[in-house]
């Protein structure tokens, strides 16, 4: 590659290889954005991590390109988001074809007031990067880089690894397993685990190339262009000049004969004009899956990411929907840690990403549908609703060129506790909803959700909590932060302003209303008046000990 | 609750039956079919209702029976 060369993280022995297995709270397998995500999220708050990785270095060509506004919030919470974004590339606009001509085009912006876009475009291999940079600054956090899992036994008290390194095999016993080692998952196989599903019979050329242009950045999507007929063809951008372009092939094509750089050529040749001047950056052919794992909570072993579920890529929703998991499950492992909370907790990981997994998977099955449809009817229903599409507004809903990743809303999770009787609230920020963003100001940062996520959290406009009452909750065992939108300062409250009157829009706040948010910013109960013990018992119900 | 309606509603059945067949006059059968397809996704778009469109998507498969399967 032109633009970018991996780094080599470098194999260390570690003591741990020598003398009787040590033990480890939690071990991560794999070192992909979802086990470096959990590794930073569990040594944030101060839990000793290991994780181990059996390559040198990061994602070797770029997989995923497209991070979602929630991913990338998660990853601001991880210290990792500004840098992202800042090497990535924003957009907004998607522009769908079918054949020569433009159907329609569509604005991700969402309305104004938030910190991050609909969607940056980043290579895999800079996300994970920054990641692993970011490890590197937590103490608390190690990467084993050469360190590939080969076995694994389940006991009653902890999990026993065999690692294999270059100086040999070595024992390592943990706590709790969190198993990120990808869609083929090694572990997963050892312990005669399978993820179910469908395989789509079609294969498709993911070409990463160099080019100077003055093309914009946006989606440009193309159904059965002339250059490319019968099937479909993507358009991204990415940073440092470097465009994805996906061609679909179908299922008889080759897949060794289609990588090579004499067949790539004329098809973006055919593509991008005669003279185009580009270089080919990396180039690999897929097939495409949406599977799950039935459960992805094992006992002492817990699945996350590709490893748990795999959605094919329109959507963008397999490294999205993975740092999502890991959010929802680092504050519950660290509380059953602590001995805060009862293992069944972790239940509730299973049920909430679970759902996640079976939306990600409908809404990435009907987009694959779509642009792969699998019989002749199907393929007829797909042509007219594009033929529709240009004239006709309705139709363009139904164009599925991949839908915008956006969080599931858990309102299903057992965590939440209702609303009371006779509480009417406007707007999305229904228990299980993902807290939206706003501009503030107060002592620290501008943006509401950079004061979430450190603990629970409980949003309270005006001024019905009485200092002294935020300072008993903040003395729990359980501790629960107060922020205070508008009022004066106290040394017990933080307190923010709401300067563009979007707090108390989004939240339907009036004086009174308090929302209570677990720490990954989901909400979890709402009232219109504060109530000390209605807020305990809300914290109680989302640790599972009621 | 709107239900879907099955007693007669088009107000020149016999004119609206041979404007359907004109419709498809001069075509292929792969044409036909294409405009077939963009008249349900119109009419479908017309009633809009889900139960509606849920209950006439089970009367068309009324009596046709997947090969294979019980009749
Ligand atoms: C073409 C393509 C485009 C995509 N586009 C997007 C997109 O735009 N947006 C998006 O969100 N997602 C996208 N994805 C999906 C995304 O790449 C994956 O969801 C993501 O990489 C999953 O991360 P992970 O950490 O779960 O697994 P991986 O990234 O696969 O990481 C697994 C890690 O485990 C390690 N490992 C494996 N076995 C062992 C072992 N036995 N011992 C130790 N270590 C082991 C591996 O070395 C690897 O580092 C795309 C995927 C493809 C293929």
């Amino acid at each position: 590659m032109k633009t970018y060369t991996n780094p080599v993280y470098a194999y260390r022995r570690s003591p741990d290889q020598d003398g009787t297995p040590a033990r480890r709270p939690v071990v991560v397998v794999g070192a992909g954005p979802v086990g470096l995500a959990a590794a930073i999220d569990l040594a944030q708050s101060d839990v000793p991590v290991v994780v181990l990785d059996e390559d040198n270095t990061v994602s070797v060509g770029s997989r995923a390109i497209c991070y979602a506004k929630r991913a990338l919030e998660i990853l601001d919470r991880l210290g990792c988001g500004e840098r992202i974004v800042r090497k990535g590339v924003g957009w907004n606009v998607g522009k769908v074809f079918h054949r020569q001509e433009l159907v329609y085009q569509f604005d991700l912006l969402p309305e104004s007031g938030h910190r991050r876009p609909a969607f940056v475009n980043l290579q895999q291999y800079y996300l994970e990067e920054y990641l692993v940079d970011r490890v590197a600054e937590l103490p608390a956090a190690e990467i084993r880089w050469e360190n590939r899992v080969t076995g694994v036994r389940v006991r009653a008290d902890h999990v026993a690894l065999t690692v294999a390194t270059p100086d040999g095999d070595y024992e390592l016993h943990c706590d709790w397993l969190i198993v990120a080692d990808g869609a083929r998952s090694p572990v997963r196989t050892l312990l005669g685990l399978e993820a179910d599903g469908q395989v789509f019979r079609d294969r498709f050329l993911i070409a990463d190339i160099h080019m100077r242009t003055d093309f914009p950045p946006e989606r440009w999507f193309w159904f059965d262009p002339p250059f490319h007929p019968n099937q479909s063809v993507l358009l991204h951008r990415q940073a440092d000049d470097v465009w994805r372009v996906d061609f679909q092939l179908g299922w008889d094509a080759d897949p060794e004969e289609e990588k090579k750089p004499e067949r790539i050529g004329p098809r973006l040749r055919a593509m991008l004009g005669a003279d185009a001047d580009f270089d080919i950056e990396w180039a690999s052919v897929y097939t495409f899956q949406c599977r799950r794992m039935r459960r992805f909570r094992h006992g002492r072993v817990i699945f996350a990411g590709d490893a748990a579920h795999v959605v094919s890529p329109f959507g963008a929703r397999g490294a999205n929907s993975g740092i999502q998991d890991t959010d929802n499950l680092v504050w519950k492992l660290r509380l059953v840690l602590e001995g805060l909370a009862p293992e069944r907790l972790l239940d509730s990981y299973d049920v909430e990403r679970s759902a996640a997994a079976d939306e990600n998977i409908a809404n990435s099955t009907r987009s694959t549908d779509f642009i792969t449809p699998k019989s002749a009817i199907s393929r007829v229903f797909r042509d007219a609703t594009l033929q529709l599409a240009r004239r006709h507004p309705f139709a363009r809903r139904l164009v599925n060129s991949g839908r915008l990743s956006v969080p599931r809303v858990h309102t299903e999770s057992p965590l939440n506790t209702p609303d009371r009787r006779g509480e009417q609230f406007a707007g999305a920020m229904v228990p299980g909803a993902p807290a939206a963003d706003a501009p503030v100001t107060g002592p620290g940062s501008s943006w509401l959700l950079d004061y979430l996520g450190q603990g629970f959290t409980l949003l309270s406009f005006g001024s019905a909590v009485a200092p002294p009452a935020a300072a008993a909750l903040l003395r729990d065992r359980i501790p629960c932060r107060v922020l205070q939108v508008g009022g004066e300062r106290d040394e017990d409250l933080i307190v923010v302003q709401d300067v563009a009157g979007l707090l108390a829009q989004r939240y339907d706040g009036k004086p009174g209303t308090c929302y209570l948010l677990r720490p990954d910013q989901i909400v979890c109960a709402r009232w219109r008046s504060f109530d000390a013990a209605a807020v305990r018992a809300a914290i109680a119900h989302a640790t599972a000990h009621d | 609750m709107p239900v879907l309606c099955t007693e007669p509603n088009i107000a020149a059945p016999d004119d609206f039956y041979e404007l359907l067949i004109a419709l498809h006059r001069d075509l292929t059968h792969a044409q036909s079919e294409l405009v077939n397809a963009k008249l349900v996704l119109l009419l479908a778009n017309h009633i809009g209702d889900t139960a509606v469109l849920r209950a006439a998507l089970a009367a068309a498969r009324q009596d046709v029976a997947a090969p294979g399967a019980e009749a």
